[in-house]
Parts: structure tokens; sequence; C-alpha cells
């Protein structure tokens, strides 16, 4: 993909070219504007389905941390779902003990702490790999879980919390029943997320992981601070990650346990991986097509729903394992034609 | 009998018998991971499988429980020969992602395909008469079943530790999960050893699963919960040690175990807890290799 894009001029020093290539990336293209194009049309088109909408746009934003660290980094993890239920909980501990239901305020605390925790078991767990890596960050999530359900008083047990006040954004609009508001309020947060993601994995700090994902021992060789770029990046989708719970609970106006399980960090992987793992736009897609197989699968009977949800993962496994926008890039070349952002 | 003492006879008793429990779903797991790296999250699909089967077996049929245990072991070692011949063999050279993704996969429609024939309901088991009451053993009593249960893994762990570390097999199997480049190299048929050794672990994970039933009760989402617990013994007893995952299962059972009694509330973190002690000072187990 590198070297088609840039075409070196004679002369050029290797990190001229490497300073061409990184600009070069950065450069916003026509199909890019596409699906928010979609998203603003879907709000005129369907404004009886917004809350539907809004939990899609969540779901996108939970997708997109997650492919920080899956995609572009390469850390395989069973307990995303951790940062999600973390951010949920600090916007209804907050709303419930505390009486602030500011959203905004609300947002960028539930980033901080699930920030923090993310930077602590990053710190502690990125060290190791495998399956070790794999039941570590899995256990942690139950155990946060079980913590959560040790003090019903304070966090409602795996009843939940019901019913938060959440104050009217800028303290002027207004949640209605439709979730008109909450949809472009969870669109303009996705919007803003989205370029500070996209300017992430642009950036030399975006290649460093992209080389860790494929080949760490070479990273090593060449004294990129594997260690401590891991941890960054996986501090930085834990942020995103709270910051979709937070607008769950927030949307929601309610959260219960069910948040930290199996199924929600299970969940946000498929999304990922039917869109394409380490492809921006992969979190759109994946997300998107999750939903709504899930609105219409789920609607005829649950158990539907989870087969179809296996068999798409065996499938796409098996026969396209670069997901949705790998399948297009493939039928574009085929046709010769320049491979999609 | 001081309380003290009897509670602690309780805890060691009813740990260990949920220890060989966790160790005869486990083992399977450990060995076939430690033999080709496969991270198979659908094991604990197996058990579940394997626990439906006796469940219809003795219910519906009038099979005897032992009886339907062996049809379970054989059933669901057929059947996973075969989705190991179609699906796994693909991905052995895939990444770990790859594997977990198919392996999810499969656990989902497993569940979605019980579910949608048992019905979400806890299920239960009626057991024989002789099965069901105390054994008095003087100064106590103990529940027949779970000394039973003590019994059967007693048996199993003799029996495997006899194939695995006194028979010719047993060698090539312990051969291939050392080095498995240089066991090809010596002539052993890994691919061939590893749909056996697969075949033999889902089989014990469906007996596990059977035996599980007058415990536990039986859904079809044991297949992702009891998970967890199978991921932990292999993990905290080291890929592909058959000792590591006995005193990793009895380990965990038995603070498991501990921790409901003594404090019920914690109820699950116990188990969580200290494996993940443990695998932060050991990563690859307590008997894995670095």
């Amino acid at each position: 993909m590198a070297a088609n894009v840039v075409t070196p001029e004679t002369g050029m020093s290797a990190k001229d070219r490497a300073r061409a290539f990184l600009i070069d990336r950065h450069h916003l293209r026509w199909p890019e504007a596409l699906p928010w194009l979609l998203a603003v049309a879907a709000y005129f088109l369907f404004p009886d389905r917004m809350t539907f909408g809004t939990q899609s746009l969540i779901m996108v934003l939970f997708a997109l941390s997650l492919d920080l660290i899956l995609g572009y980094a390469g850390i395989v993890t069973l307990g995303h779902a951790a940062f999600f239920g973390i951010g949920a909980y600090t916007v209804a501990l907050l709303a419930s003990r505390y009486g602030w239901g500011e959203p905004i305020t609300a947002l960028f605390a539930s980033a901080a702490i699930s920030g923090f925790v993310g930077f602590a078991s990053g710190w502690l767990l990125l060290r190791y790999r495998g399956l070790t890596l794999l039941v570590l960050t899995l256990s942690t999530t139950i155990m946060l879980q079980e913590i959560g359900n040790l003090f019903p008083s304070v966090t409602g047990g795996y009843d939940g919390i019901p019913g938060l006040q959440i104050s009217p954004l800028f303290g002027v609009f207004q949640y209605d029943l439709y979730s008109h508001t909450n949809y472009i309020y969870c669109l303009c947060v996705l919007f803003v997320l989205f370029f500070v993601v996209r300017r992430i994995v642009y950036s030399p700090f975006g290649a460093a992981l992209a080389g860790i994902r494929e080949n760490v021992a070479r990273m090593h060789a060449v004294g990129s601070p594997v260690h401590a770029r891991l941890v960054a990046v996986y501090t930085i989708a834990a942020a995103i990650a709270g910051i979709a719970g937070a607008l769950f609970a927030q949307t929601n106006a309610y959260v219960t346990l069910g948040v930290f399980d199996f199924d929600n960090s299970a969940g946000v992987m498929v999304m990922l991986i039917l869109g394409g793992a380490g492809r921006l736009y992969g979190a759109f897609a994946g997300a998107i097509i999750y939903m709504v197989l899930q609105d219409y699968l789920a609607k005829m009977s649950p158990e539907f729903w989870q087969f179809g949800i296996g068999a798409l993962l065996v499938f796409t496994v098996m026969f396209a394992r670069t997901g949705l926008f790998g399948i297009v890039e493939n039928i574009g070349r085929r046709f010769g034609k320049r491979a999609m952002p | 009998m001081s309380p003290t003492a009897n509670i602690v006879v309780s805890i060691l008793f009813d740990g260990l018998a949920y220890a060989m429990f966790l160790f005869i779903v486990s083992v399977g797991l450990s060995v076939t991971m430690g033999l080709m790296g496969f991270v198979n999250l659908a094991h604990g699909a197996f058990a579940m499988a394997g626990g439906y089967i006796v469940l219809s077996a003795t219910r519906g049929w009038g099979v005897p429980f032992f009886i339907s245990l062996a049809i379970a072991f054989v059933v669901i070692g057929a059947v996973s020969i075969v989705f190991e011949r179609l699906l796994y063999s693909r991905l052995y050279k895939a990444t770990e992602l790859d594997q977990v993704l198919l392996t999810i996969g499969l656990a989902f429609m497993a569940i979605a395909t019980f579910t949608y024939i048992y019905g979400p309901t806890p299920q239960s088991i009626h057991l024989p008469d002789y099965l069901s009451g105390q054994i008095d053993v003087g100064f106590r009593t103990f529940p027949v079943y779970r000394a039973l249960l003590i019994a059967i893994g007693a048996v199993l762990i003799a029996l495997l530790w006899y194939g695995f570390e006194r028979t010719n097999l047993g060698a090539k199997i312990r051969a291939a999960v050392d080095n498995r480049r240089m066991a090809q190299s010596i002539g052993i048929n890994v691919d061939r050893l590893f749909t056996l050794t697969f075949a033999v672990g889902s089989g014990l994970a469906a007996i596990g699963g059977g035996l599980s039933i007058p415990l536990l009760g039986l859904t079809p989402s044991f297949a992702v919960i009891y998970l967890v617990f199978f991921l932990l013994v292999v993990a905290v007893g080291g890929l592909g040690s058959f000792k590591g995952t006995l005193v990793a299962a009895i380990v965990l059972g038995i603070f498991d175990t501990g921790g409901k009694y003594l404090y019920a509330d914690a109820g699950g973190f116990f188990i969580y807890a200290v494996a993940v002690l443990i695998l932060l000072v050991k990563p690859a187990g307590l008997y894995g290799r670095e």
C-alpha cells in the first residue's frame, strides 16, 4: 500500500519519503464523507428509529476503540467490556449518588477513570501474551463484575441503577422520547473521537503500533519502546471505550452489571471482525451490520440471532478473513481499481 | 468433631469433588492447546453438549447413568473429530485471533442450538437411589454423589497418567508437546496424534459435563460460563502439562469452594483472584515452560 501511494522523487532521503508517506495518509479522501452523510441522512429518513440509531452509534464508537488495540496494535483481549462498564458506572454513580447529571463533564470523568484503569491494567497485563493474556483480561472483567455485585448498596447489584437523572445538553437541549437529541449528541461525540483516532493511527505512533502487530521482535530490535507504546494505546482505547459506556448509560438512563458480561466483550469483537479490523471504517460497517442483524433476527427468536452471529463468525474466519471492507477491496483489485483508504 | 474441623473437612471434600470435575473437563483442553497451541473456546460447548446427551439418555430413554456417560464420551468424541477435520485443522497455522473467533462462533451456535431444543431453563437429573444418599464413615457423613465423583476422578487420573507416562502413545504426545518440529522430523504423525487427543479430550469434557449436572444443573450457557474456569485451570497449570492441570484444578477447586463457604457474598471472586495472582507471578503457569 505504501509504495504505490508515494512516488519517491529521485534524491529524496528515507526520512523525507517517510514524512511524505505519513503526510499523504492524513489527507482526507472523498469516500470518507460517505458514512457521515449516511448517518445524517438516517436522522431525516428514519425519525422513529432514532433509539436504535443511537445505540448503533455507541457500538460504532466502542468497536472503534477496540480497533485501536486489536486491529492496529494486535492485542487480543477478551475483556474490553471492562472499560465500557467502568465508563457506564462512572456516569451512573455520579448521577445517582452525587447528583452530577451534566453529560459533557461526565464524559470527561468517564474517560479519565476508564483511561486510568486502562493504564494500570495495561501496564500490568500487557507484558503477557497468548492464552495468559486472554485469561487475565477475561478474569479482570469478571472480577469487576463480582466487585460490583459485592456492593449492591452502591451499584444496585445485578438489578443495576435505574432512572438516572441526566441534565439537558449544555443546559438547553431536552431529551425527547424518540432519542432525537441523543442521536445528534452521540453522532457529534463519535465524529470528534473518530478524528482523534484517525490522527493517532496515521501518526508515526500509529505506524509503530502496526510494526508491533506485524513483527514485535523486529520492533524490539530497532529500539522501539514496545511496552510503553502498547500501554499508551491501551490507555487511549480504554478511555474511548469508557466514553462509549458513558453514552450508553446516559442515553438509556440506566445501567446494569450486564455491561461486564463476556457477551459484551465478544460482541464488540464480532462487530469489528465483521467490518474488518485494522481499518478505520471497519468499525462503522461491522457495528451497523451487527446491530441491524440483531434487530431483525432477535425479533424472530433470540436463538436465531445467536446462531446467526455464530455462523457469521465461522464464515468470516474461514472465507472472509479481512471483513467486509476486505471483500470490497479484493473485488476492487480484481477489476484493477485502486484500493480503498 | 469441632465445628471448625468440620467446615475444613467439608471444604476439602466438596472442593476436591469440584476439582475432579474441573480436571476431567480441562485436561483435554490443556493437552490439545499444548500440542497445537490452538485456543479452543468451544471446549465448554463440548462439555455442555455431553451434559445434554446424558440428560436425554437417562431421562428420555431410561439408560443407566454410567452407561449414558459412556455414550456421551463416544458421541462427543466422534463429533469432535468431524469438527477438527473440517474446521480446526485449517487454522493450526492461523493467528490466535482467528482461532478465538472461530471457536467463539462455534460456541454461540452450540448454545443457540441447545437453547432451541431444550430451552434456556436449568435442567436437573434424577439420580438413582444408590447415588443420592449420604455415606456414613463413622465420624461424619458425606454425600454419596460427591464421593463417587472423587472416585471417578481418581480412576480417570490413574488411567490418564498411565496412558500419558507409560505408553508409547503418551510418549509421542509428550514429545510433540515438548517440540513439535523435532517430533515430526523423527516420524511422529503429529496431525493424527492431535486428532486423537482432541477426540479423547472432547469426550472427557462430555463426561465432565454429564457428571456436573447433579452439582451445578445444566443450561446451554454452561458452554461460556464454565469455559472461563477451564481456561483458568489450563493457564494456571501450564499448557500441555498433565500434572499442572491436576494441581491447578485442585487449588482452584478448593479455593473456589472455600471462598463460597466462608464468604457467600464474595462468591466467585476468589477463584479469579487466586488465578490472576498465580499468573502474574508465573505467566506460563505452574508447570508450563517459559
